[in-house]
C-alpha cells in the first residue's frame, strides 16, 4: 500500500472523548439479581420482570454463536456492568434541565439536542449509556397520535402496546445476544405511528456509550399502522477505550397493511487503534416484519465503526406484496472485522425484496457479506435482486461474499451479482495527472461506489455519511 | 510551429530512469519550445512510454539522474498533482477506467482544481456542462459521455477521444500524447488530429509518442527524434518519419553507433 492510501485511511477517531459526568454504574456481572435490578430501577411492571427472566434462562442454555467470519477472544460477560446512567434529575420537562454537561457531550457530537437548534426539524432521541436522556419534539409528534420516546417511557405509559409487540419480531430465544438483550435492555426508543398517519419529520435515536467497561444493551420497537409511514434513523458514537465495549441491541419494526418502515444507521462506534486494541463488539439483531398487504420495510445502513460487526437486518415478508429493502455500506480499515448482511423471508404471495451490499476493505481488515434468501412454499411470485460489490484499498485488506439461497417456490425468480474491485495505484495516477491528489480521488471513487446506497438516506444524513467515509479512509491510498 | 520569440518550456538533460531496478532510460536529451510541436518515435522498447511516465511522474519509475526543467523549474519538486496544476499534460496511452464515478464529475473535479490552482474561476456544475459540451463539438463526442463512468465500456477510440476532451479543458503548457494514434481507425483519427491541431498554439509545446508515421500526416511535427535504448539518437524534420516508414529503424541504430564509433 502506497504511503498516500496509508496517509488517507489513517484518520484519529473524532469522537473519542469521554464525559466527566457522574454515573450511577452497576457492579459488574450478571446473575438473576442484576436483573431484578434494572428492572426495579425502571418501575417495570412485573409482565416485563417475566419477560427478562425467561429471556435469562434461555440466554444460559445458549451458546455464543462461532460461526460469523470474525475472531475474537473470547467475551468475558462476567466482567462487565450492565447498567450505568448519569445521574440527574429523574424526570425532565424540557431541554434546560438537562445536565449542561452532556448537552455540551452531544453539541460536540454534532447532535441538536436544542429545539432551536434542531436544523432539518429532526426528532431526536438520545441514549447515553443505559438511559434515554432526552426527546425533542414529542410534542408536536403527539399532536398527529405519534408516540416517540423511550422505551423506559414506553413500559410505563403505553404498557399495552409494548407487551403486544415486543418480542413478537425477535423473540427472546432467537439468539445469544437477542436473548441477552431480552434479559438486560436497559433503554432505546420507542415508536408508534396510528393508522394512516405520515410522519412529518424524521425520527432519530444517537446512541453514545460513555462509560468504560459497560455493556449497551438498547431495545428499539417501531410500529407502523395501516397505512402509516415513518422514516428513522439511529447514529452512534463512543469513547475511545482500549477496552473493548459490548454493544448488543435488539431492533424490532412491525409493519400491518399498506404500512412503510424506513429505517436507516449510520453506525460510527469507535473502531479500535490501528493495532486493534480496543473497540466496540457491535451483536446486533434487527428485524423487521412486513406484516400487512403492500406493506413495505426497508433497512439503509452506513457501518464504519467497531471493532467487530455482527449484524443481519433482515425482514420477514408475510404480508401479501410486501416489499423489503437492505441497502447497506460497511467500511472497514485497520483491524476492524466486519460480517454483515440480511434475511430476506418470503412467505407471502409477489413479494419482493431488494438487497444492495457495498464493502470497502482498507488496511488489515476483513469484511464479509452474509446474506440470506429464503422463498417459502407460500410465496407464490416471490422475486428478489441481490447485488453485492466489494471494494479493497491496499494488499492486506479481505472482502468475502456469503450468499445462502433457498427457494422452495417454483415461481420465485432469484437474481444475484456479486463484484470485487480494487483501488489501484493506476486509478490514482490518472486522478493525480489531472490534478486532482489522492484523497479527493479516494472520495469520490468511494462515493461512486456506494452512490446507489447513498441516495437511500435521508438528504441531511447523507451528506453525513459521504464526509464520515471520506474521515474513515483519509490515509488508506498508498 | 516554430516562432522566433518561444520561450523555452521543457528542459531534459542527461536524464535516467529504472523501474523495478532496470534502467530504461540512459542518459536522455531533449529540449522543446513554445508552439513547437515534436514526435518521439522508435521501436518498442526504446523507452517512449516510459519517458512520457516519468514526466508526468508515475511512482513506479525511479529517476536515477538527470535533470528536468519545467518552465525553468525543476520539475522533480512536484508531486505528480502539482505537475498537471502546473501544465503538464500526458494522454495516456491505456486510459484507465473508473467504475461509478461520472464522467462529468471526474471532468468537472479536474477542471476546478486546475483552474482554482491558476486563480481562476471554478465552475458550478450547469455552467461546466455548458462549457465542457462546447468543448466535445471539437472532438465530435456524444453528450451521454457526459453521464457514463469514466473510461467505462468506451471503446479504445471513445478513451482517446476523452484524453483529448481532458486536454481541451485544461489547457496545458506541456501535452504528451502517448500514442494516442494507436487503436483509432482512420475517422476516429482524424477527428483526434483535428482536436490536437486546435488545441495547439504559440504558448503550448506538444509531445506526440508514436510508433506510426500516419499520425504525423494528421499532426505535422516540427521535429521528429528517433529514441533507441534509452536516448534519442537522431533528430530530423517531418521527412524522418516518413523515411523510417519507408526504411525501419535499423539504419538509425546503424548509423549512430558508426558515428560514435568515429568520436
Amino acid at each position: 500500500m502506497s504511503a498516500v492510501l496509508q496517509n488517507l485511511v489513517n484518520q484519529p477517531y473524532k469522537h473519542g472523548f469521554v464525559t466527566d459526568i457522574e454515573s450511577d454504574v452497576a457492579p459488574k456481572g450478571l446473575d438473576e439479581s442484576t436483573i431484578r435490578m434494572i428492572s426495579a430501577k425502571k418501575n417495570e411492571p412485573e409482565w416485563l420482570l417475566e419477560f427478562r427472566l425467561k429471556s435469562y434462562q434461555a440466554w444460559l442454555k445458549m451458546e455464543e454463536p462461532t460461526w460469523a467470519n470474525v475472531h475474537y477472544p473470547k467475551i468475558d460477560l462476567q466482567a462487565i456492568s450492565y447498567y450505568a446512567a448519569p445521574k440527574q434529575k429523574p424526570k425532565l420537562n424540557s431541554m434546560d434541565e438537562v445536565d449542561p454537561e452532556l448537552l455540551r457531550t452531544f453539541e460536540k457530537l454534532g447532535v441538536p439536542l436544542h429545539e432551536r437548534m434542531a436544523l432539518a426539524g429532526v426528532a431526536v432521541d438520545v441514549v447515553f449509556d443505559s438511559v434515554s436522556v432526552a426527546t425533542t419534539y414529542k410534542a408536536k409528534l403527539a399532536e398527529v397520535g405519534i408516540i416517540f420516546c423511550s422505551m423506559s417511557e414506553a413500559v410505563l405509559e403505553h404498557p399495552e402496546l409494548v407487551q403486544k409487540y415486543l418480542g413478537t419480531v425477535v423473540p427472546t430465544g432467537d439468539n445469544f445476544y437477542a436473548a441477552l438483550n431480552s434479559a438486560v435492555f436497559t433503554d432505546g426508543s420507542f415508536c408508534y405511528i396510528p393508522k394512516g398517519v405520515k410522519c412529518p419529520m424524521e425520527l432519530s435515536t444517537y446512541f453514545r456509550i460513555n462509560t468504560e467497561e459497560t455493556g449497551q444493551f438498547e431495545r428499539t420497537l417501531i410500529i407502523a399502522e395501516e397505512g402509516a409511514s415513518v422514516s428513522y434513523l439511529e447514529g452512534c458514537t463512543a469513547p475511545a477505550f482500549s477496552s473493548n465495549q459490548l454493544h448488543a441491541a435488539v431492533v424490532e419494526l412491525v409493519a400491518l397493511d399498506n404500512a412503510d418502515i424506513k429505517y436507516s444507521t449510520v453506525q460510527n462506534w469507535y473502531a479500535g487503534d490501528e493495532n486493534g486494541v480496543g473497540g466496540v463488539y457491535n451483536f446486533v439483531t434487527k428485524r423487521g416484519l412486513a406484516k400487512g398487504v403492500n406493506s413495505r420495510i426497508s433497512w439503509t445502513q452506513v457501518e464504519t465503526g467497531s471493532a467487530i460487526t455482527w449484524k443481519y437486518p433482515s425482514v420477514i415478508l408475510r404480508g401479501d406484496n410486501s416489499v423489503g429493502e437492505f441497502y447497506s455500506v460497511a467500511v472497514t480499515n485497520h483491524l476492524q472485522q466486519a460480517d454483515t448482511g440480511t434475511k430476506m423471508i418470503h412467505i407471502g404471495k409477489n413479494t419482493r425484496s431488494t438487497i444492495v451490499s457495498k464493502g470497502i476493505s482498507a488496511g488489515r481488515s476483513n469484511n464479509s457479506y452474509r446474506g440470506l434468501v429464503r422463498i417459502a412454499p407460500p410465496a407464490a411470485g416471490a422475486r428478489n435482486y441481490s447485488q453485492c460489490d466489494s471494494m479493497l484499498i491496499g494488499d492486506q485488506s479481505g472482502a468475502n461474499t456469503f450468499p445462502y439461497i433457498q427457494v422452495r417456490n417454483n415461481t420465485a425468480q432469484v437474481e444475484h451479482e456479486a463484484s470485487t474491485s480494487k483501488i489501484g495505484e493506476d486509478q490514482l495516477f490518472y486522478f493525480a495527472q489531472r490534478g486532482v491528489d489522492a484523497e479527493a480521488a479516494v472520495s469520490m471513487i468511494i462515493n461512486g461506489f456506494c452512490k446507489d446506497v447513498f441516495k437511500q438516506l435521508p438528504m441531511e444524513f447523507a451528506v453525513e455519511a459521504t464526509q464520515l467515509l471520506g474521515l474513515k479512509l483519509e490515509g488508506s491510498v498508498g | 510551429m516554430i516562432y522566433q520569440d518561444s520561450k523555452t518550456i521543457l528542459e531534459v538533460r542527461g536524464l535516467s530512469a529504472t523501474v523495478n531496478g532496470i534502467e530504461i532510460l540512459k542518459g536522455l536529451d531533449f529540449t522543446i519550445k513554445s508552439g513547437e510541436v515534436h514526435a518521439i518515435m522508435g521501436p518498442n522498447g526504446s523507452g517512449k512510454s516510459t519517458f512520457a511516465k516519468v514526466l508526468a511522474g508515475h511512482t513506479a519509475y525511479e529517476v536515477t539522474a538527470g535533470s528536468v526543467l519545467f518552465e525553468g523549474k525543476n520539475l522533480f519538486e512536484l508531486a505528480p498533482e502539482e505537475r498537471a496544476r502546473a501544465g503538464v499534460f500526458l494522454a495516456f496511452q491505456y486510459p484507465i477506467e473508473i467504475p461509478g464515478v461520472a464522467n462529468s464529475q471526474f471532468l468537472r473535479l479536474s477542471y476546478n482544481t486546475v483552474q482554482a490552482q491558476r486563480g481562476k474561476e471554478e465552475l458550478d456544475p450547469l455552467e461546466f456542462d455548458d462549457f465542457v459540451r462546447e468543448k466535445m463539438k471539437l472532438l465530435e463526442m456524444s453528450p451521454d459521455f457526459l453521464d457514463r463512468s469514466v473510461n467505462e465500456g468506451f471503446s479504445g477510440g471513445e478513451k482517446k477521444r476523452n484524453e483529448i476532451l481532458q486536454m481541451a479543458l485544461l489547457d496545458p503548457r506541456l501535452a504528451i500524447l502517448d500514442e494516442t494514434d494507436s487503436g483509432l481507425d482512420i475517422d476516429a483519427l482524424r477527428i483526434v488530429s483535428q482536436g490536437v491541431n486546435q488545441l495547439a498554439n504559440k504558448d503550448n509545446a506538444i509531445v506526440l509518442v508514436t510508433h506510426y508515421q500516419r499520425l504525423l500526416n494528421y499532426i505535422v511535427p516540427d521535429f521528429v527524434h528517433v529514441m533507441e535504448a534509452g536516448r534519442i539518437i537522431k533528430t530530423g524534420d517531418k521527412d524522418l518519419a516518413l523515411e523510417l516508414e519507408s526504411r525501419g529503424y535499423d539504419w538509425v541504430g546503424a548509423e549512430h553507433q558508426a558515428t560514435m564509433a568515429t568520436v
